[in-house]
């Protein structure tokens, strides 16, 4: 997709400005804390704020310039937006909730084009149902299908897990990478959760009190330790593209193979060749000088520092090379004054396996450049 | 069971107040809507005029129609002149006033329900490619319908009970604008009539309670429906 974004616009109390063009096609995640930005900068896209000053245009149509005195009205700029709230219709059934933005886009009636959708998101069993009666997920099913059902230029989901529980997140995650995966719709996503970024994004552009701190594939930022105070410390951590080398079936194991090295994962089931990503948070990572023996983590990668970020606290960002792989490790102070470290020196990264958990490990690698 | 009189009464309350609350109700729905919704200059004063009727002596009210409607008020002559239409000592006067006296009744019911509806799903609606008219219609309208039926049930019930504006404005002309009540006091001025104004205030009685009956079965029917 192309996405290009010039916003300025002044609220009481905060200011927006940000400017952004996605350089490729794939799914665009504005992340950073609450109040920064993002379902601001997303709204302006959909037209329900009109920025003071800038321009917005999706796959090179203008939507909003504010020199050219250009504006389309929502209601023309084919955006499907999928709210945190799901906001369906309470009186209509989910059948007619999904059709109520195919029917004003002017499209003509396509049976296979709706069953595909319901297919999708397996609204089947749901339809003659009223949204009171369905579950969360349900709900934010039907809304995403409602949204696609419109043809949009770019699908806009504001943060639509924040308001589900543990399971329901699953679910939904699961069916936006299908999503991903089998429609050619750009999507941004706006989340506050690295999590769901890391699994489902290909660009991230880090909103931080009202501007763009930072820009780049999900593969950069995470391997950025300057943006760790805006990211989020506890959860922080790189993302990385690996193969699926091969499973231990017998030990329930599945090895990948990554530019740097190799990294034994909780049983994956994936092909062998398969594309995977990995987080692996910086707090997982610990560092040895020498190459440790007869010790019970199972991934012990050899590396170079290549830059070390201290904290205000105790602890110190590392950030490792290994092959054409980063990783990043949070040690002590202590630890660091303790066996010396500094840039340059070659050190041995230990990962325990049971720290990768399921929900760190996603199907699909790097964004395709166009 | 009825006399002829009474039954005439009864029809004519019955039209009068079908007239007087449908025409009245897409009016209550908009005031209801820019009351609820929108931000204009003069709103406080739309509002209280709005609300005027519900203090108003309703005698004063039938005064003021009288001079503005009479066939030498201000718009009663230019009616009368251009459009052949009377309103005075005529059934339509009758509804002009009960519309107008029962007007804030609607007026209340259809605005508490909009301030129910989340707002959000008319912006949803906007994404999805509706506008104005077209969420008003398929979004906003259905969502507030219960309000709607309430006041619109409110509205009939209280008009059939009218009594001081029509008898002001329209004066109790039988078979023209003699209602249920104004039928009332006529018994009760006639000697003897005792009997008549019982058995129509019987009949008062028993329509209040359908109305109520009904108004409370909608709202559940309705409610229902939006699940």
């Amino acid at each position: 997709m192309s996405l290009s974004l010039d916003i300025r616009h002044r609220f009481p109390g905060f200011a927006l400005d940000v400017a952004l063009d996605t350089p490729g096609p794939g799914v665009l995640a504005l992340f950073g804390p609450s109040g920064s930005g993002k379902t601001t900068t997303v709204n302006a896209v959909a037209g329900l704020i009109r920025p003071d000053e800038g321009r917005v245009s999706v796959n090179g149509e203008t939507l909003f310039d504010s020199h050219a005195r250009v504006w389309v009205p929502p209601r023309r700029r084919r955006v499907g937006y999928v709210f945190q709230e799901a906001r369906l219709f309470p009186h209509l059934t989910v059948h007619d909730n999904l059709l109520y933005g195919w029917r004003r886009a002017g499209r003509p009636f396509d049976r296979a084009g709706i069953d595909h959708v319901v297919a999708l998101l397996g609204l089947g069993a749901l339809l003659d149902r009223r949204p009171r009666t369905l579950s969360g997920g349900e709900r934010q099913r039907v809304s995403i299908g409602r949204a696609l059902l419109t043809a949009p230029r770019v699908l806009l989901l504001d943060e639509p897990l924040t308001a589900l529980d543990g399971p329901r997140k699953d679910e939904i995650l699961h069916y936006l990478e299908r999503l991903r995966d089998e429609t050619r719709i750009p999507i941004v996503l706006v989340s506050h959760s690295i999590d769901e970024v890391t699994r489902l994004a290909d660009w991230m552009a880090v909103f931080n009190e009202g501007r763009l701190a930072a820009f780049g594939s999900v593969f950069d930022i995470t391997a950025r330790i300057d943006l760790f105070p805006m990211t989020g410390r506890f959860e922080a951590g790189v993302v990385l593209a690996a193969t699926v080398a091969g499973h231990d079936r017998a030990h329930a194991l599945t090895r990948l193979s990554f530019d740097g090295g190799e990294l034994v994962v909780p049983g994956l089931d994936a092909p062998v060749g398969a594309v995977m990503r990995v987080r692996l948070r910086a707090r997982d990572i610990m560092l040895a000088l020498d190459p440790p023996e007869r010790i019970s983590a199972n991934n012990v990668i050899a590396a170079t520092i290549v830059e070390m970020r201290v904290d205000p606290g105790a602890f110190v960002e590392v950030l490792l090379q290994a092959g054409e792989s980063r990783l990043i490790a949070r040690i002590t102070r202590y630890s660091m004054d303790r066996l010396g470290l500094e840039p340059g020196r070659q050190v041995h990264a230990i990962l325990k396996t049971v720290t990768v958990e399921r929900r760190s490990l996603a199907a699909g690698g790097e964004a395709q450049d166009l | 069971m009825l006399t002829p009189a009474e039954v005439e009464a009864l029809l004519l309350s019955l039209r009068i107040s079908v007239v007087a609350v449908g025409c009245a109700l897409p009016l209550a729905v908009l005031a209801a809507y820019g009351l609820a919704r929108l931000d204009f200059p003069g709103k406080t004063l739309l509002d209280g005029i709005v609300h005027l009727p519900l203090v108003l002596p309703p005698v004063v009210m039938g005064y003021l129609l009288l001079v503005t409607f009479g066939t030498r008020g201000p718009v009663g002559s230019w009616l009368l002149d251009t459009l052949g239409i009377r309103f005075v000592f005529s059934w339509t006067g009758a509804a002009l006033a009960a519309g107008i006296i029962t007007f804030p009744f609607q007026v209340r019911a259809i605005r508490l329900a909009l301030g129910a509806i989340d707002a959000k799903l008319e912006v949803a609606a906007e994404t999805l490619g509706a506008g104005w008219f077209d969420r008003f219609w398929t979004i906003t309208l259905p969502l507030a319908l219960p309000g709607v039926i309430a006041g619109a049930i409110t509205a009939f019930a209280a008009s059939l009970g009218e009594f001081g504006a029509i008898i002001t404005f329209v004066s109790n002309i039988p078979g023209e604008t003699r209602t249920i009540p104004l039928a009332i006091y006529t018994a009760i001025q006639t000697p003897g009539g005792e009997a008549d104004a019982a058995r129509l205030a019987a009949l008062a009685i028993a329509l209040a309670l359908a109305g109520l009956v009904l108004s409370e079965l909608a709202a559940r029917r309705v409610a229902r429906l939006h699940g």
